[in-house]
């Protein structure tokens, strides 16, 4: 199995050598790139040896099985691992060529700049506007808050819908209100990647398909990972996709990696073709 | 007609034939008389705990109010002077009747405490009724008896009382909250003891609630799962067991003797260092907070748990620090619970009496307390008090004063409450 993972990295490397941006030079096109990244809860290896450039301003999509360990990468990048006790990474995260992993680097400050959206819909219970301006305000936002509340929602889409009642509490906006707010809030703070994990999984299909347009919106600015169950997502929305499974030792590693339209149609690995056509999984 | 349907499909199955059917339908009747039990069970409980609580009060209530038999020194109507009521007298006639009934000894001693030429003329008309008239409570009898057996309580009081008048007496009134103690129950009052429940209970609060709530934060949010703060842990959860009368030796032990230079006030230049010492309002409140604080912890703790990791982690990921996590989001969403904890907790602390006494509550003191180097009494040491003394008068007393100290816990759990609606209605 494990020169099988070998194969496939060296599979995987040619479509990324291929796609046009790729002339921009090494780094230039790279948001974030992870180099042999493992993450350990405890004495157990979740994840093994991750090799994973992210495209600047494109959507990645990290697929795969559930315990693939997708998730487990996703909270790599911004450090947020690390308030699971017990957690440790291995490898480098590479964002503007500083290991996020560092001793001198502060994982508060990367999560400021990495922002990231979760499964369920997690506004504070304060109201709209405090939900917004809260992250820009504790990380020492001086300018015109209202401003950036106002841009940050339009940015999220939500503006025509809650402009009327920014004082009214979060938590009685619908669920995918509720996640577009958890978008603005993450916007708000000007973040340069943003994570999303599962961000779709707790809303019906009208609100999922709202969130997916203004992804591609978004891309316009920033870049975004985004963990999804829904393989039809990740066909609708990512530029690139990543495949996920796990080895004999339970650990998850990077099967295959490539532009989605690809790896969708004409897949280099056996087991992303078998996930993909839904065989398993 | 649901019955028959399921049967029907159940002589389809591969397996179950229509015998499995019966005994599924017997089982379910089965099913619904355990039910039924339980539910009578639980029931019954909650009446005993009604029927007790309604038995409690009504012991009190009876014992706060009915009628006493009252036996004037002199009467009121031999004091009168040229036909002229002692109500209505001038102080100088009143001063006058001072000196007649009075020693000389005892006028001297009430001239040193304030001259008779300050003292306003209701002040001597006090005199007169408190030292000359002197009424005296020689019998009482519980509510009950007084309405429905008035007519023996009176013959009784006739036979054996000639001189007495029955008079309807209700032992909690305003003179009975507004007066010190003292050691004729018809002047006793509590006031002394409420002014040292309220500065002991709220050194108490100053105490225990930021230290509770701090430990509580510390161990659920910063600490790691090891063996040390495992066993800090379960040290705390038995110490919330431990019996109060420990912490009054501990408070004896600590604050009233080691520390007594701080809880005298004699290091700080309060007190007379001659005869102050330390059994104090403060040595008192220290050893409640001690008491409460482990009760404190854990509510708290549970409290904070309860804030769900999605704030958290939605805190971690726009960028805020551990603190601006804990103190935005952790704390807020806590309060709540933290203050439904605190309301216990001080509930307990009004309360108790056995840590007191160790720790040297006075059981006579009519000076009020002026600060928290202060001798001190409270609500439950002086119902304590009362109740063990001989005297019937001194029962009614002590039924009072616990009707004092519910109303005195109702309201600060009340005002705990309306706090606590306060923070979580917010959103």
């Amino acid at each position: 199995m494990s020169t099988g993972t070998q194969l496939v990295r060296v599979t995987a490397q040619p479509h990324l050598a291929g796609t046009p941006t790729s002339e921009m030079g090494h780094n230039g096109d790279y948001a974030i790139e992870t180099h042999d990244l493992s993450v350990y809860y405890g004495d157990f290896r979740a994840i093994k040896g991750i090799d994973l450039p992210v495209r600047r301003r494109q959507i990645t999509a990290l697929i795969g099985p559930s315990g693939c360990g997708k998730s487990t990468v996703l909270r790599a990048f911004n450090r947020m691992n690390d308030l699971i006790p017990g957690a440790r990474a291995e490898g480098q995260v590479l964002f503007h060529g500083q290991n996020v992993y560092a001793p001198e680097v502060d994982p508060v400050e990367v999560r400021r700049r990495i922002g990231m959206v979760f499964q369920k819909p997690n506004p504070f219970p304060k109201t709209i506007y405090e939900n917004v301006a809260w992250g820009a305000r504790i990380n020492g936002y001086r300018g015109d808050m209202d401003d950036l509340v106002e841009r940050s929602l339009r940015q999220a889409a939500l503006w025509d819908e809650v402009h009327d009642k920014l004082q009214e509490s979060a938590l009685a906006l619908s669920g995918g209100q509720q996640q577009r707010l958890c978008i603005a809030r993450v916007i708000a703070v000007k973040p340069e990647i943003i994570l999303m994990d599962e961000p779709c999984s707790a809303l019906d299909p009208i609100a999922t398909l709202k969130i997916e347009d203004l992804m591609r919106e978004l891309a316009r600015d920033y870049t975004i990972i985004i963990v999804t169950h829904n393989m039809q997502q990740a066909a609708r929305v990512s530029d690139h996709t990543a495949f996920f499974m796990i080895d004999q030792e339970r650990a998850g590693t990077l099967i295959e990696y490539g532009p989605t339209t690809q790896l969708f149609t004409t897949p280099y690995d056996k087991r992303t073709e078998d996930y993909i056509t839904g065989r398993f999984g | 007609m649901n019955n028959r349907q399921v049967r029907s499909r159940g002589r389809q199955g591969p397996t179950g034939g229509p015998a499995d059917e019966e005994r599924f339908e017997s089982n379910l009747g089965q099913r619904h008389r355990t039910g039924r039990a339980w539910r009578i069970a639980f029931q019954a409980s909650t009446v005993i705990g009604i029927i007790a609580l309604m038995a409690l009060l009504y012991t009190i209530v009876v014992k706060s109010a009915g009628l006493v038999a009252v036996e004037n020194q002199v009467d009121p109507a031999s004091l009168a002077v040229d036909g002229v009521p002692v109500q209505d007298q001038t102080k100088e006639q009143l001063l006058t009747i001072l000196e007649e009934h009075l020693s000389s000894g005892t006028m001297r001693r009430l001239e040193s405490e304030k001259p008779f030429a300050e003292r306003s003329r209701e002040e001597v008309y006090q005199l007169v009724l408190d030292r000359v008239v002197e009424p005296k409570i020689v019998a009482s009898w519980p509510l009950t008896e007084s309405l429905l057996n008035r007519q023996a309580i009176e013959a009784e009081v006739a036979s054996e009382y000639p001189n007495a008048s029955l008079q309807f007496r209700s032992w909690l009134n305003a003179d009975f909250i507004q007066s010190p103690q003292s050691s004729q129950p018809e002047l006793a009052g509590v006031r002394t003891a409420i002014l040292g429940s309220l500065w002991t209970i709220a050194i108490t609060i100053l105490i225990a609630f930021p230290v509770g709530v701090g430990a509580a934060v510390y161990l659920e949010e910063y600490t790691r799962n090891n063996w040390i703060n495992r066993l800090i842990q379960t040290n705390i959860n038995n110490l919330a067991g431990v019996p109060s009368i420990i912490y009054g030796m501990l408070g004896l032990a600590v604050f009233v003797r080691m520390l007594e230079p701080l809880t005298s006030g004699t290091l700080f230049g309060l007190a007379d260092p001659t005869t102050a010492n330390g059994r104090t309002i403060l040595s008192a409140g220290l050893t409640l907070a001690l008491l409460i604080l482990p009760l404190l912890i854990i509510n708290a703790q549970e409290a904070i748990r309860a804030v769900p990791n999605s704030l958290r982690q939605a805190s971690y990921g726009l960028g805020a620090t551990k603190w601006q996590t804990i103190w935005h989001h952790v704390l807020p969403n806590a309060l709540p619970g933290i203050l439904t904890g605190t309301i216990l907790a001080i509930s307990r602390a009004v309360g108790e009496t056995a840590p007191l006494v160790v720790v040297g509550v006075s059981t006579y003191i009519v000076a009020d307390p002026s600060g928290p180097f202060s001798k001190f009494t409270t609500l439950p040491a002086q119902i304590y008090q009362w109740t063990s003394r001989p005297q019937d008068e001194f029962r009614n007393l002590a039924a009072a004063a616990i009707i004092v100290l519910l109303v005195m816990l109702l309201s600060l759990n009340a005002a705990a409450i309306l706090l606590r609606n306060r923070y979580s209605r917010r959103w």
